[in-house]
């Protein structure tokens, strides 16, 4: 307690501050009281936010994220967050995370359940259908220009994404020929 | 800023405790304006007005930093005496072709030596337009000619100055509504804080971008701050503050139509480029450090299609495909609507809340044969084929929604809005089928590789021989092992495999690859990644100001890890710091004379014209962005190439003239100078020009994507959007976690007392706002921080309203954006959402009701309260029961001020 | 050792950083979704399960005064209910309220102050705790154990700061725990290590009251002389706070208690007044017997 207190303390106030004459004990589990990060594994990781590009610090235990806070060490934020960066936690540990593939059939009205393997099989059929179909080798106008696109597929967004994963998607997609391929940087 | 992005805004407090002056330019009063030493409201889009009249006050009262503006700018470069400005045309340039819409920008060339026409600078081409041919052919055309007084009638500077002079605080007062004194307040301390010893940064976002002349706006910007000396400068710059975590990354390796990494241009099939040496002819420039672009493209080929591409075969440029006009965003989902797109991907993008004219955007996707969606939530965009009452037995759409790891669930690099790389661990593995991308798109591409495999067809070819493989790190669930693909974007030589140092090492002869050349260096010769670099600078070992660390040893910074683009302008043109407290690097020479021998500091730039008389190099606190070795005192070749063709005095390496622009005779398609133009909707008439509009923007009158009719009186307030501390852009990041919804829980639109009174609102009330693209019902919050403006001689109410909100997650709402066109501003395509008309009236929206999905945030809470040490899983706490969300009484209802509810903050608890 | 919160409202940005980091860390499930229409206030105060809150409070430039740069209002302990002009906004040379009705938002300030449990010197609720579940830990802080806790709800009504409550579904009293938890590993508090600007600061007590009279100087001496510490240097019922504030408008607006009284310091006077009273009527009484004999 701070030396400078100088508050009128009644008699009755310091009485009461105890059950009997001794100040309240701690109980068992306020001694055994511990931070649940401790003994946790550590990860370096970056806010997904915004780009301010924070710096954060993921604990595990047992495979599981405890808590996401941030990282003292980074000259950006010095272990502090807003308030987006501090819910991290509750955007990655959450029960309306989707984490089964969804189907929708055409004309159908609801989702279903399918595993990952048929989904991957069918889009690339569907990407191989879409594109032969739709392919345009040589230009209309110069007939001895190769112009190799298809107008007929799209991609819709990367500011989500990691760097690596944009670029492999614009590695693929622009060797199938994609041109209409965006994100949200543009808008 | 302290609204969107707290954490950096942190760096502003600091400032302001040490002294700075922060200044806020905004329609209403936010959380920055809080903690601000100046408030300044505007008429949203009226930007160009206020900084075009900070211009103009610097240069009236020679405010501007001479040396800097005379050596590192073309202000007295001369330019062609056929040019007329908007002030002689009603707001027009010249060249304006009325019919096409378009500008012939040959009389906003500079004069050049010998009767030439120069080629300006040229970073960016555009789709369509035929550029000089000289390129690559070993010639090139004389430099402009200058007039170092500044007094020439047709040097930049004196055309500036004539340009912007209309540009008055009273010219301010009327379009913008900004007080005037208020107005010569900002332009005051902003000159005060520039200059030899002092600098001054202009931080925006969207709030400058998202109109029809968001360009012109940062080049007002721009202006301003080359004028002020501020450019290269520690404390200085335009700080664009981006809003996702890697927008910044997706610009550089862009998923943008148009870009290849690293701001290469895709391959047109419109500016006939047969051939890989067309290609290069109409995208390089000859002088400045852009002359390197053909080692880029071709390191890119090399990556991508390996041992296939060879000089004989232009390194398979044709492989690439060519784009035959614009297919950027809105003409995507035009292209649905005229069923002329089949299939779609979209990765962590939610249009149906973001996406501007929002519904139309979920209607393009019904008319698509497939789309797949990946996401970390059931977001809006997925539900595309049940939205708004939709019969989905009408939509044929075959759809896919995946789901998608996050953040912590996967290893990769984020680039921030500093332009630095900063790699993220993985710490546990994504739930259930969740995958990254990488696995995504690597898989994606092995199937497909294994069903063209048998094709003899040539079109194939560009799948089949593309450079797929990657060894898998993490064999129970199949992810790629990405230090291979940090390797190709950071580049390699062919012959041995080896990561390169950095761009510098790229050649144009097949014998390296780079994925994407900006990058190259992130990796370092022995297979380190830089991205992970951690290890922070300890506070106060640097140069100048004691705080001032540059922290290099904190993720990489591109181009070759540098912290502050263009810094050869911290220094004099001799070279010495403008002034010690804001030295930066300098040059310093070798003692006696010896040669230098070139301790290239990162290895990156090459110094391809040294002078003997002066050797020694470029040092400081920063990786210099300058030939290292290349003395102040290089003269310049006026027949040189590439970075010959500069002196040791031109700061500005990637513009071909070397200095910095502040009239730009080539790369905008609407005008050398900044010019005001009303939003597209406005409720007034331009009072600057007779010109109303941007007479180059791109419009799209059509069904379902209406611009309101001009003047119309049922839509008298203009409007803008924002984004609210609490939450992130369509909420798809934060609508589903308990703790930001809670703290901003439904649709919202601020107003002003005033316009509360003429619309008969109290605080709280249901209103619905209307224009010709639907309705948008909403809760108004009355308050003081909004006022309305006199603009010429009228009353303008400005209404501003958050964006955050669509149909599902645990709090839902209307989405503003249905309410704004898709339009596109003619140089980059962006749409005007920032500023916009509509009409305002009380109560609920007339057409169907909204049909939402909230959801409980059940589950969410695994521990208990206080008993952080105890994992209580079964506790089912923050459970909101949905029925009970719609018309919550409003506590305190007309006012909320301190001195009326006496204690405000508790009202309803205590 | 005594550690505690020093919360300076001059550097609050209002971003809540504060409230999610607090039911992040602790695990607290949100109150409710609810716009309350208090400006960008929709968790409206502390409770069970919003330990740290941020409250908003828009101050309104009075119609007939004009806010100036200068002077700033003579100084004073507390300062006036417009919170003065003296920062935040500043205005320059406008003479005449023309201009300000129109082109120039109504507002003085917009005050942004993070609420906490105070951790009183003189803790009402641990006064009031009639099974020992309130303690004052080793960290000098005021904390409810819940293996203890048998939701009587005495507690309650004796903090004068409205801070601690029940949980509606557990009946058991929650608040503020100072990060009893992370303390324990020398861990800053989540709320204070996630303040972007430092508003909130974590410390030895005694370090931070000297670093905030110094602060409070400091603006004086810059012009700002509407900053005013509250809950150190003042005689009031509860003592020091633990948790104590740099305001720089009356404690009201914030929704603070100006002079924060125990309800247990009129139970010392109401057994005396009990005692007098009863012996007055013994006397009384023994006089009336007395006097019928």
């Amino acid at each position: 307690m701070s030396s400078e207190t100088k508050s009128r303390v009644s008699l009755f106030g310091k009485l009461a501050q105890h059950v009997g004459l001794v100040p309240n004990p701690l109980s068992d589990r306020s001694e055994k009281l511990k931070p649940r990060i401790r003994d946790a594994e550590k990860f370096h990781s970056v806010c997904p936010y915004c780009a301010v590009g924070c710096s954060q610090l993921v604990f595990v235990k047992d495979k599981k994220i405890i808590d996401i806070e941030g990282n003292p060490e980074s000259p950006i934020n010095r272990g502090t967050l807003c308030p987006k960066g501090s819910a991290t936690y509750g955007l990655t540990v959450n029960p309306q995370r989707l984490t089964k593939v969804k189907y929708r059939a055409p004309y159908s009205d609801k989702w279903e359940e399918k595993p990952l393997d048929w989904a991957m099989n069918r889009i690339a059929q569907l990407v191989k259908k879409t594109r032969d179909e739709t392919f345009i080798e040589m230009s209309k106008d110069k007939p001895d220009m190769p112009v190799n696109r298809t107008e007929a597929i799209g991609h819709l967004g990367g500011a989500t994404l990691d760097n690596e994963e944009n670029y492999l998607i614009l590695k693929l997609f622009r060797s199938l020929g994609i041109v209409y391929i965006e994100n949200q940087a543009r808008i | 800023m302290a609204e969107c992005h707290p954490v950096a805004y942190r760096f502003v407090m600091e400032a302001k405790e040490r002294g700075a002056k922060i200044i806020h330019v905004d329609p209403r009063f936010t959380r920055t304006s809080a903690t601000a030493n100046l408030y300044a409201p505007v008429r949203t889009g009226t930007d160009i007005v206020f900084l075009g009249a900070v211009i103009n006050y610097i240069l009236q009262n020679e405010l501007y930093f001479k040396d800097y503006v005379l050596n590192y700018t073309n202000a007295s470069f001369l330019v062609n005496e056929d040019f007329r400005g908007p002030d002689q045309l009603g707001g027009l340039f010249s060249g304006y072709d009325a019919k096409d819409q378009k500008y012939d920008r040959k009389t906003w060339q500079y004069d050049v030596e010998e009767g030439q026409q120069s080629k300006g600078d040229k970073t960016r081409s555009e789709e369509g337009e035929s550029h000089s041919q000289s390129a690559m052919s070993g010639s090139r055309q004389g430099p402009p000619k200058q007039d170092p007084s500044l007094q020439d009638p047709w040097c930049v500077f004196q055309l500036l100055k004539k340009h912007f002079s209309r540009y008055t605080p009273e010219m301010v007062e009327q379009v913008c509504g900004t007080p005037k004194e208020i107005f010569i307040e900002v332009a005051k301390t902003l000159a005060e804080n520039s200059g030899r010893d002092k600098t001054s940064a202009i931080c925006y976002a969207v709030g400058f971008t998202q109109h029809s002349t968001g360009v012109q706006i940062i080049r007002t910007a721009a202006i301003l701050q080359l004028l002020l000396g501020n450019i290269g400068r520690p404390g200085g710059g335009i700080l664009a503050l981006r809003g996702h975590a890697t927008i910044q990354g997706s610009t550089d390796v862009p998923t943008l139509y148009n870009l290849l990494p690293g701001y290469l241009q895709i391959p047109s099939e419109t500016a006939d480029q047969y051939t890989l040496m067309q290609y290069i002819q109409q995208n390089w420039t000859p002088t400045g450090w852009w002359h390197n672009m053909p080692k880029y493209i071709v390191s890119m080929l090399k990556a991508w299609y390996g041992p296939h591409a060879t000089a004989d075969n232009d390194f398979c440029f044709n492989y690439l495909p060519k784009i035959n006009g614009d297919y950027s965003y809105n003409q995507m989902f035009y292209a649905m609507m005229e069923n002329r797109l089949k299939g779609l991907f979209v990765m962590g993008e939610n249009f149906g809340v973001g996406g501007i004219n929002a519904r139309y955007q979920m209607e393009g996707l019904q008319h698509l044969d497939w789309c797949v969606v990946r996401d970390i939530y059931p977001v809006e965009v997925a539900d595309f084929w049940k939205y708004e009452g939709i019969d989905p037995k009408t939509v044929g759409t075959e759809t896919f929604l995946m789901p998608a790891a996050i953040v912590a669930e996967k290893e990769g690099s984020f680039t921030n809005t500093q332009r630095m790389l900063q790699w993220h661990d993985k710490a546990v593995d994504p739930p259930g089928d969740a995958r990254s991308e990488t696995w995504f798109m690597y898989h994606l591409g092995r199937l497909l590789q294994e069903l063209y495999k048998d094709s003899p067809e040539n079109r194939d070819k560009p799948i089949q021989h593309l450079q797929w493989e990657l060894p898998i790190k993490e064999e129970h669930i199949g992810e790629p092992d990405l230090h291979y693909v940090v390797r190709e974007i950071s580049g390699y030589t062919v012959a041995d495999n080896k990561p390169v140092a950095g761009f510098a090492a790229l050649e144009q002869d097949g014998s390296t690859a780079c994925g994407c050349w900006i990058y190259s260096g992130v990796m370092t010769p022995d297979g380190a990644n830089r991205a992970a670099n951690r290890t922070a600078d300890p506070v106060g070992v640097n140069y100048g100001d004691p705080e001032f660390t540059n922290h290099s040893n904190w993720g990489f910074a591109w181009p070759a890890n540098r912290r502050i683009l263009y810094n050869r302008a911290s220094a004099d043109p001799d070279g010495k710091p403008w002034s010690e407290r804001k030295k930066l690097v300098w040059w310093q020479e070798d003692e006696g004379g010896s040669s230098g021998g070139g301790t290239q500091s990162a290895g990156e730039q090459a110094g391809d014209n040294t002078t003997p008389d002066h050797k020694g190099k470029w040092v400081g606190n920063d990786v210099p962005d300058f030939p290292v070795n290349k003395s102040p005192f290089t003269p310049q070749d006026p027949h040189g190439m590439g970075m010959a063709a500069h002196s040791g005095r031109s700061p500005f390496i990637m513009m071909a003239d070397g200095v910095g622009q502040i009239f730009v005779p080539v790369g905008l398609a609407d005008g050398p100078m900044p010019t005001h133009y009303e939003a597209l909707e406005s409720p007034i008439h331009n009072p600057v020009y007779k010109q109303q509009n941007n007479p180059v923007e791109i419009k799209h009158n059509r069904e379902g994507n209406k611009l309101n009719p001009p003047f119309d009186p049922d839509y008298p307030y203009v409007v803008t959007t924002y984004r609210l501390t609490e939450h992130h852009t369509s909420g798809a990041m934060s609508r589903w976690v308990p703790w930001l919804s809670e703290l901003q829980p439904e649709q919202f639109a601020e107003i002003s007392p005033e316009l509360a009174a003429e619309t008969g609102l109290v605080n709280g009330d249901w209103a619905t706002l209307t224009n010709v693209r639907g309705e948008v019902e909403l809760r108004v919050l009355v308050t003081n921080r909004m006022t309305p403006l006199m603009i010429d001689g009228k009353k303008i109410h400005q209404i501003g309203m958050p964006y955050h909100f669509g149909f599902k997650g645990i709090v839902t709402g209307d989405t503003p954006n249905n309410l704004i066109p898709m339009t596109e501003e003619p140089n980059v395509r962006i749409h005007e959402a920032k500023s916009f008309t509509a009409g305002l009236r009380k109560g609920r929206r007339t057409v169907p009701p909204l049909q939402t999905e909230p959801v409980t945030s059940d589950g969410m809470v695994q521990y208990r309260g206080g008993e952080a040490g105890e994992l209580i899983s079964e506790v089912k706490l923050g459970v909101v029961d949905v029925t009970k969300h719609e018309n919550t009484p409003v506590d305190g209802a007309t006012t909320y001020t301190a001195t009326e509810a006496g204690g405000q903050g508790r009202a309803g608890s205590d | 050792m005594a550690n505690g919160f020093f919360t300076d409202t001059t550097l609050c940005i209002g971003c809540k950083a504060c409230e999610v980091a607090c039911k992040q860390w602790n695990q607290l499930p949100a109150d409710g979704y609810a716009m309350t229409g208090m400006s960008y206030d929709n968790t409206a105060a502390l409770s069970a399960t919003t330990w740290r809150h941020v409250a908003f409070i828009e101050v309104p430039k009075s119609k007939k005064r004009l806010p100036m740069a200068t002077p700033a209002p003579p100084p004073a302990a507390v300062p006036s209910a417009d919170g003065g002009n003296s920062e935040g906004l500043k205005i320059l040379n406008i003479n005449g309220e023309a201009s300000l009705q129109v082109g120039f938002p109504d507002i003085g300030q917009w005050l942004m102050m993070s609420d906490v449990c105070k951790h009183c010197t003189n803790a009402g609720c641990l006064q009031a705790c009639p099974t020992g579940a309130i303690i004052r830990n080793e960290f000098g802080a005021v904390y409810v154990q819940p293996d203890i806790c048998n939701g009587c709800g005495y507690c309650v009504p004796s903090c004068p700061f409205g801070v601690v409550a029940l949980q509606h579904d557990d009946g058991r009293a929650f608040k503020c725990t100072l990060c009893y938890d992370r303390q324990k590993d020398g861990l800053e508090p989540a709320c204070a290590k996630a303040c972007p600007t430092d508003s909130i600061t974590f410390g030895n007590l005694d370090d931070l009251k000297m670093r905030a009279r110094q602060r409070v100087a400091e603006l004086h001496a810059r012009g700002e002389t509407s900053a005013y510490l509250y809950g150190v240097d003042e005689e009031t019922e509860v003592g020091d706070l633990n948790a104590f504030f740099l305001l720089k408008a009356e404690p009201e607006a914030y929704g603070l208690p100006k002079a924060p009284r125990l309800p247990q310091d009129r139970v010392g006077r109401g057994y005396l007044a009990g005692f007098a009273a009863a012996a007055v009527l013994s006397v009384f009484s023994a006089l009336v017997f007395k006097s019928k004999r």
